[in-house]
C-alpha cells in the first residue's frame, strides 16, 4: 500500500494513502484540540458530526480531521502546535 | 480560494447521502433513465455502514451496488460536499475549495443517522470514542494495533465494531452490553427469523476469538489524565476497574433530520428524537422531497437500502415498482422494532452525569449549569449550550435522550461554512 507523508505540528508522519488526517494526527499525539475550558480533546464520532477532532490544515482553521484525506505535504496544526506558536 | 457559489444547472433527481439508502435511490432512479446527482460529505460512497476500509475494502453486501454506482453514466457523484443551506428547490453545497447552488426537480433525503453518545464522568477524555466512531476511524487508518479497547453501550453495532477493531489488531478486552442477558437472549431467539443477519456472524466470530460478551454491564466512569487510562464498569456483581487505551461506547443511533427540518418537512417523534414523517411512497410533507432509511427512524442497513430503492422509484414516477417493494420494507422494519424493544436503556445510565460533567462539549457547559432551564433556547442563551461548532448535534441529542428538553429544529447554516459560501445564498 502506498503512503503519504504530511506534517503534524512540524513532525513528519507517514500514513497509508487514503487515510484521514485524523489517522495521521493520532499517530503523532492523543490531543487534537483544547476545549474552551482547557481540557484535551480528540476525535469521537469519526463521521464529521461532533467537531472534536478540529485542527488547522495548512491555512484553513477548524477543519474536521476525520473528514479530510491526508495528502503529501499537508501541514497540520493541533492544539499542541498552536500553543507552541503563541 | 473559494470564488463564492456558482449555480449548477438543475438536476432531475438530487440525492443527499451516499449510504445504503442514498446509493439505492440513485441506482433505482438512474435505471429508469433519470439523471441523478448524489452528494455526500465523505470522500467516497458507503455512509457509515458500508464505509470503505483501507485494508479490507467494503463489505461484500455493498460491493455490487458500489460498483454499479461507479459504472453508472447517469449518476454524478459529488463527494466531500457539505449541504449548508437549502430552500426554494435548491441546496447550497460547500466543497473543500468551492461552493455550488444545486437546483433539483426531486430530492431524496438519505442523510442517515449519527451515534447516540451519552454523558458520564470522563466521557470527554481523548481515547473515549463512539463505538461506531472508533470503527469508522480505524477503517480510515487510525492506528489501533496492540491497543487495549473496551467496547460498551448497547445494540448489535457493538459486535460489528468489535469485529472490525479486532481485525485491525486491537486487543478487545470485552464487549459490554447494558441490556440484561435475558433481554439479549430473547432478541437472539426472535432474530432466528432473520437468519442471514450479520449479527449472527459477528457474535460467532467474537466467541471464536475468545472475546467476552457481557450483558447487564455499563461504564459509570472513565479515568485518565491527558487521555483515557481506565474505565469503571457497573456489573450485576458490583463495580470493577479495567485499564485500557480506548473506550468505544455507543447507545444506538439518532436520525440526521437537520436538512429535512430546514426544508420544512413534517417530523414525527418517538418521545425523544425526531425523524421524518412520510407517506407510503416515502414522500415527505414538502412537495418533490422524499426521505429514505434511518432519517425515517432507525431501521438498519437492509431497511435503508429497500427504502432508498422505493424513494428513488417514487421520485421518478415508477409507482408500481415502488409499491412492489413494500412487503420487503415492512419485514425489514420489523427488525428495528425488535431492537428498540430488547435494547431499551437501563434508566440508571441517564443518571451517570454529575453536576460538573460536561454536556455541551463545544462550549464546556456542565450539567449543573443547565439546572432550571426547561427549553433548549433559554438554556442556550444563558449558558451557550448548543452554540458551538457541532450546533447542538451531540448535546441536543443527549438532552433529548435524558428528557430534559427536546432538540430545537435546525437553522441555517446546517454546518459551519465559509463566509464566501454563505454570501452567495442570500
Amino acid at each position: 500500500m502506498s503512503r503519504v507523508v504530511l506534517y503534524i505540528d512540524e513532525r513528519a508522519i507517514s500514513v497509508p494513502r487514503g487515510a484521514t488526517v485524523a489517522a495521521a494526527v493520532a499517530t503523532a499525539t492523543s490531543r487534537f484540540r483544547v476545549s474552551s475550558g482547557g481540557a484535551p480533546r480528540a476525535a469521537v464520532c469519526g463521521m464529521g458530526v461532533c467537531f472534536e477532532c478540529r485542527v488547522r490544515i495548512d491555512a484553513a482553521l477548524h477543519q474536521r480531521a476525520c473528514m479530510v484525506r491526508a495528502r503529501d505535504g499537508m501541514r497540520v496544526t493541533t492544539a499542541a502546535g498552536s500553543a507552541a506558536h503563541e | 480560494m473559494s470564488k463564492g457559489a456558482h449555480a449548477l444547472e438543475s438536476v432531475e433527481l438530487l440525492v443527499c447521502g451516499a449510504g445504503p439508502a442514498g446509493v439505492a435511490a440513485a441506482l433505482a432512479a438512474a435505471a429508469r433513465g433519470a439523471r441523478v446527482v448524489l452528494i455526500d460529505a465523505q470522500a467516497q460512497a458507503g455512509g457509515g455502514v458500508w464505509r470503505h476500509d483501507l485494508r479490507f475494502g467494503v463489505p461484500r453486501t455493498a460491493q455490487r451496488r458500489l460498483a454499479a454506482l461507479r459504472r453508472s453514466a447517469r449518476i454524478q457523484c459529488l463527494f466531500e460536499a457539505q449541504v449548508v443551506a437549502g430552500g426554494g428547490g435548491e441546496l447550497l453545497v460547500e466543497t473543500p475549495d468551492d461552493a455550488a447552488r444545486v437546483r433539483y426537480d426531486k430530492l431524496v433525503i438519505a442523510t442517515g443517522a449519527r451515534e447516540l453518545l451519552l454523558p458520564f464522568p470522563g466521557w470527554t477524555l481523548p481515547g473515549v470514542t463512539g463505538a461506531g466512531g472508533l470503527q469508522a476511524l480505524v477503517k480510515q487508518g487510525w492506528p489501533i494495533k496492540g491497543a487495549r479497547v473496551v467496547v460498551a453501550g448497547s445494540g448489535p453495532l457493538l459486535l460489528a465494531s468489535a469485529a472490525v477493531l479486532r481485525k485491525h489488531g486491537a486487543i478487545v478486552l470485552g464487549v459490554h452490553e447494558q441490556a440484561t442477558r435475558q433481554r439479549v437472549a430473547k432478541f437472539a431467539a426472535a432474530l432466528a427469523r432473520w437468519p442471514a443477519h450479520a449479527l449472527h456472524a459477528a457474535a460467532l466470530r467474537m466467541r471464536l476469538a475468545g472475546v467476552t460478551y457481557r450483558c447487564g454491564e455499563f461504564v459509570v466512569r472513565a479515568e485518565g489524565d491527558d487521555r483515557l487510562r481506565a474505565v469503571v464498569m457497573q456489573t450485576p456483581q458490583g463495580t470493577h476497574r479495567i485499564d485500557c487505551d480506548y473506550l468505544a461506547i455507543g447507545y444506538g443511533l439518532v436520525p440526521n433530520v437537520e436538512l429535512a427540518q430546514l426544508l420544512g418537512c413534517r417530523m414525527q417523534n418517538d418521545g425523544r428524537h425526531a425523524s421524518i414523517a412520510t407517506d407510503e411512497r416515502l414522500a415527505t410533507s414538502v412537495e418533490h422531497v422524499y426521505a429514505a432509511g434511518e432519517v425515517r427512524g432507525i431501521g438498519g442497513a437492509r431497511s435503508a437500502a429497500i427504502e432508498g430503492e422505493i424513494a428513488g422509484l417514487a421520485a421518478v414516477g415508477a409507482h408500481n415498482a415502488a409499491t412492489a417493494l413494500r412487503g420487503r420494507q415492512r419485514q425489514a422494519r420489523r427488525f428495528a422494532a425488535l431492537l428498540t424493544e430488547h435494547f431499551a436503556l437501563n434508566p440508571d445510565i441517564y443518571d451517570l452525569a454529575q453536576a460538573d460533567t460536561v454536556i455541551c462539549r463545544c462550549e464546556d457547559v456542565p450539567l449543573g449549569a443547565l439546572a432550571g432551564y426547561t427549553d433548549a433556547r433559554s438554556a442556550k442563551l444563558a449558558t451557550r449550550c448548543g452554540m458551538g461548532a457541532c450546533q447542538g448535534r451531540i448535546c441536543g441529542a443527549v438532552l433529548a435522550e435524558l428528557q430534559r428538553f427536546p432538540q430545537p429544529p435546525a437553522a441555517t447554516p446546517l454546518f459551519p461554512a465559509r463566509l464566501s459560501t454563505l454570501e452567495a445564498f442570500r
